[in-house]
């Protein structure tokens, strides 16, 4: 369930966050400048950045505001250290929840064992719930 | 003896016939559960476990993680 397989039950047809989360969120290493990182970020048309061991698990998180700080700097000096994460099976009405409650802009989705599985992002999930809401 | 298991541990189990017990509360198991699990609530795993599963077959017991 922590993966996002399919599961049987009564719940199997509400949104998810596997059905938003955004797979193809940048990633960056604890030991690249910052400059660097930015750049690709940018050119991908993001404002945010996953910051990932080698086995994609997550240590960090970049958004706008620490991608802003010194380019000379190195990521693991900027970065916000173990953000909070979520799992695939969490459902998108109760993600829209904790994101307003938090004010949080967006989340990092990860298997139980940690690893990226991409960028929660609220517009997508305040969409999606808006979306669910006008078909019941 | 009671071992941890990875995602691709599960499946190959599953493949030789291992049961999938989930222990959360029947109405959670009811939400959402592992495909083909048994539901087996903690709280009555003690007392049903002997009658409900198979000795000789492996046992893959898993609960929730959400955050």
């Amino acid at each position: 369930m922590g993966a996002g397989l399919p599961t049987e039950g009564t719940n199997t047809q509400i949104p998810r966050l596997v059905d938003v989360v955004k797979r193809d969120v940048p990633t960056c290493a604890l030991g690249e400048r910052l400059g660097d990182v930015r750049h690709r970020v940018v050119a991908a048309g993001w404002d945010a950045c996953v910051v990932v061991s080698t086995d994609r698990v997550v240590l960090g998180l970049l958004r706008a505001e620490q991608l802003r700080a010194d380019p000379e700097m190195p990521v693991d000096r900027v970065m916000r250290p173990g953000p909070s994460t979520y799992r695939p099976f969490v459902s998108v009405a109760e993600m829209g929840r904790i994101m307003s409650e938090r004010d949080m802009a967006s989340s990092p989705v990860t298997t139980s064992d940690g690893r990226l599985v991409g960028l929660v992002r609220r517009q997508d999930v305040d969409a999606e719930g808006s979306r669910a809401g006008s078909l019941r | 003896m009671a071992q941890g298991v990875d995602r691709d541990r599960v499946r190959r189990l599953m493949e030789q016939g291992a049961q999938i017990v989930d222990v959360l509360p029947a109405r959670e198991y009811g939400e959402d559960h592992l495909p083909g699990a048994i539901n087996l609530p903690l709280r009555k795993i003690e007392t049903d476990a002997a009658r409900v599963l198979d000795p000789s077959r492996p046992v893959v017991v898993y609960c929730a993680d959400s955050a």
